[in-house]
């Protein structure tokens, strides 16, 4: 059994429209040391997945039911006293902007002390001590005053630093990190990235980056999981789903991607429609209205729901295609346009 | 810092000149306007029978003659020095802080605004402590259980409290409570605290209760709204993420994050209470500040007025210094701006 495995995760909330189905079925698994991309445009289900694996929709109005395993204990339903002992301990979360997620009123150093202090019974010298090597360890300068820092006084990347100094103080096996970077300046994102790579080995915990920039995780993933509609519609091997991606959404990402090395003048590929509902999500294919290839699954697209099926060693894809016919739409078609831009 | 708390400072300086010459202006100044002479003025310090002569001489030694700006010196000059005052039947000493002397009883304004503080003050802390207790846990409670039954009936008891005029509440409840059930006394007493604590809380029960009720009413609300408000902020996410104790993510995430509207409130409310519950303590005939106040209005004391308004003004905007000062202990934002 791998570290982390999430079986046919379901996570829905009732509301006065209707029930939203934020995440429907959803099955994954991830090891010590190891990094799971999880990718998707807003509303598709990444962040409340992670929330719900942290048990933070305990409590809440949602139904959830499937399992998740997590070192051999299953959390879903296990006690929400017992899984907040976990959060923070075993399992910790980096969140997107890291000045709201801060408490404002609080120091950096404050608020570290104070999650290290949760699951570790020592005084507040030895915490603070503990807070400002924590500081040190994520490359803040002259972490012994900036500890007495509140939240505004840092820049963006320091206080995401400062946020991942906090996330790892108590030496998480499982490390999430939901949208890291997105709220900081693009000369800061690479830094961060880097730095959470570095931790991660030194640690040696599992990572899941939680992005819509699937350039982001290529290069740091060992896995990649692309979600739509609250379903995994593409999940495999890193370099599988970036060099071969089987499926038209994943296509449409790639072709999302701003890049430097292409000529000013020619336009992105982007994908046409917005996200499904997720309340009345399309039947059959949530994806199907936003389909290029739609009318080649003679009306499937509209009414079945296609499985997720291994098409290469891990690699498993959602779509009512032919494997073939997948591989030559990508190889004539998708490859040569995203190639010469 | 050094600075916010000097600007503060000097803005509340400002604040009570302008408040004294405003007060000053109404009570001396426009009467003038009206068509008041200053012998009309002099005539209220002498006696009913005393001959124009008189009252020309006393107006004259009183100072009614002089420019209003020179009025108004010698009015702060005695606040800090003293003043003497001299109607004609003697030199009367009035010592610093000189607020005048009051046309009714001859006095000087200020040792009677002396001997009714501390009934006020004993009055505005108890029901303070009540109505920031009471008032913070239920809209806490409410807030956490929002939409149930509970925060229901204590929304509707807040809307009863806030809408209700303290003289209806402070009645119903002498009738049931003191003359109906005989549980309390039936107002006017007061025992000063260091002669009789239990009896001083036994007197002051109801007054502190009805005055909470109608103050505990707004910081209900007030609370509720500030705890839905910051309970869906972000970091109380990240609180819960860390692993924290959902009734301290409450309490210590939540809680302190909504107070500081809450500590704005209570500054000028507290404030304006000590310098007078003017209808509890009319209700319940307690000789505190607030009455003084209105029987000087109703027999057109002067001095007292102006005494009891100055000191009101006063509290009021040290209160409102106190806690612009404790807004940077709170929201440590404040101290860059």
């Amino acid at each position: 059994m791998s570290f982390l495995e999430v079986k046919d995760l379901k996570i829905h909330f009732p509301t006065d429209d209707g029930l939203v189905k934020s995440v429907d079925g959803l099955t994954f698994d991830l090891e010590r040391g190891k990094t799971l991309g999880i990718v998707g445009e807003s509303g598709s289900g990444k962040s409340v997945t992670s929330l719900g694996i942290l048990g933070l929709h305990k409590g809440g109005r949602a139904r959830i039911s499937g399992e998740i395993w997590l070192d051999g204990e299953e959390l879903n339903g296990a006690s929400a006293e017992h899984v907040r002992g976990l959060r923070g301990k075993k399992m910790a979360m980096i969140f997107q902007d890291p000045l709201s997620s801060m408490h404002p009123y609080y120091t950096v150093g404050h608020q570290i002390i104070e999650a290290y202090r949760i699951h570790n019974d020592v005084s507040k010298q030895v915490a603070r001590k503990h807070a400002i090597d924590m500081l040190g360890r994520v490359g803040i300068p002259e972490p012994a005053r900036r500890v007495d820092s509140y939240p505004h006084e840092f820049s963006g990347g320091m206080r995401q630093r400062a946020m991942i100094a906090m996330a790892l103080s108590c030496d998480p096996e499982l490390l999430i990190a939901d949208e890291p970077t997105t709220a900081l300046d693009v000369t800061v994102q690479a830094q961060i990235l880097d730095l959470m790579v570095d931790l991660q080995r030194e640690f040696n915990s599992a990572l899941i980056i939680i992005t819509h920039d699937l350039g982001v995780v290529a290069e740091l993933s060992d896995d990649i999981l692309v979600m739509y509609g609250g379903k995994c519609i593409e999940y495999g091997p890193a370099d599988s789903i970036f060099y071969r991606p089987e499926h038209p959404y994943t296509w449409g990402l790639l072709g999302s991607m701003p890049r430097l090395d292409r000529e000013p003048t020619e336009r992105l590929l982007p994908i046409k429609g917005s996200p499904p509902s997720l309340i009345n999500v399309p039947p059959g294919c949530a994806f199907h209205p936003r389909c290029p290839y739609a009318e080649r699954t003679q009306g499937k697209a509209e009414t079945e729901v296609p499985a997720l099926t291994e098409t290469e060693g891990g690699h498993l894809v959602r779509c009512h295609m032919s494997r073939d016919e997948r591989r030559g739409l990508w190889e004539n078609e998708i490859k040569p346009v995203l190639e010469t831009q | 810092m050094l600075t916010y708390i000097i600007r503060r400072l000097i803005g509340a300086l400002a604040m009570l000149i302008v408040v004294s010459m405003v007060t000053f202006g109404i009570f001396f100044v426009v009467p003038q306007w009206a068509g008041a002479t200053p012998e009309a003025l002099a005539s209220r310090y002498v006696g009913r029978a005393a001959t124009p002569e008189t009252v020309h001489l006393v107006a004259e030694r009183l100072g009614f003659y002089d420019p209003v700006v020179v009025q108004y010196g010698r009015f702060v000059k005695g606040i800090f020095t003293g003043a003497q005052y001299d109607y004609g039947a003697g030199v009367e000493q009035c010592p610093a802080p000189c607020f005048g002397y009051s046309f009714i009883s001859g006095q000087p304004v200020w040792p009677d605004l002396v001997d009714r503080m501390p009934v006020t003050f004993s009055l505005a802390i108890g029901a303070a402590i009540l109505w920031v207790l009471g008032g913070v846990a239920i809209g806490v409670l409410s807030a956490l259980r929002r939409g149930s039954f509970f925060d229901r009936l204590s929304m509707g008891t807040a809307l009863a409290g806030v809408s209700l005029p303290i003289f209806f509440t402070g009645m119903v409840s002498l009738v049931i409570f003191s003359y109906g059930l005989g549980w309390t006394p039936p107002g006017g007493a007061y025992t000063p605290l260091a002669e009789n604590p239990a009896l001083w809380a036994y007197d002051l029960l109801l007054p502190w209760i009805t005055l909470a009720f109608l103050f505990a009413a707004t910081y209900a609300r007030l609370t509720r709204a500030g705890m839905l408000e910051t309970m869906g902020e972000d970091y109380i996410r990240t609180a819960r993420a860390k692993g924290l104790k959902e009734r301290e993510v409450i309490v210590k995430h939540g809680l302190r994050a909504a107070l500081t509207p809450i500590l704005t409130l209570f500054g000028i409310d507290f404030g304006l209470l000590i310098g007078g519950a003017v209808l509890t303590e009319t209700t319940y005939t307690l000789p505190g500040l607030g009455q003084y106040a209105i029987l000087a209005i109703r027999n057109q004391d002067l001095p007292q007025v102006m005494g009891v308004v100055l000191v009101a003004a006063l509290f009021v905007v040290v209160a409102s210094l106190v806690v612009d000062l404790l807004y940077a202990v709170v929201d440590p934002r404040v101290r860059l701006s």
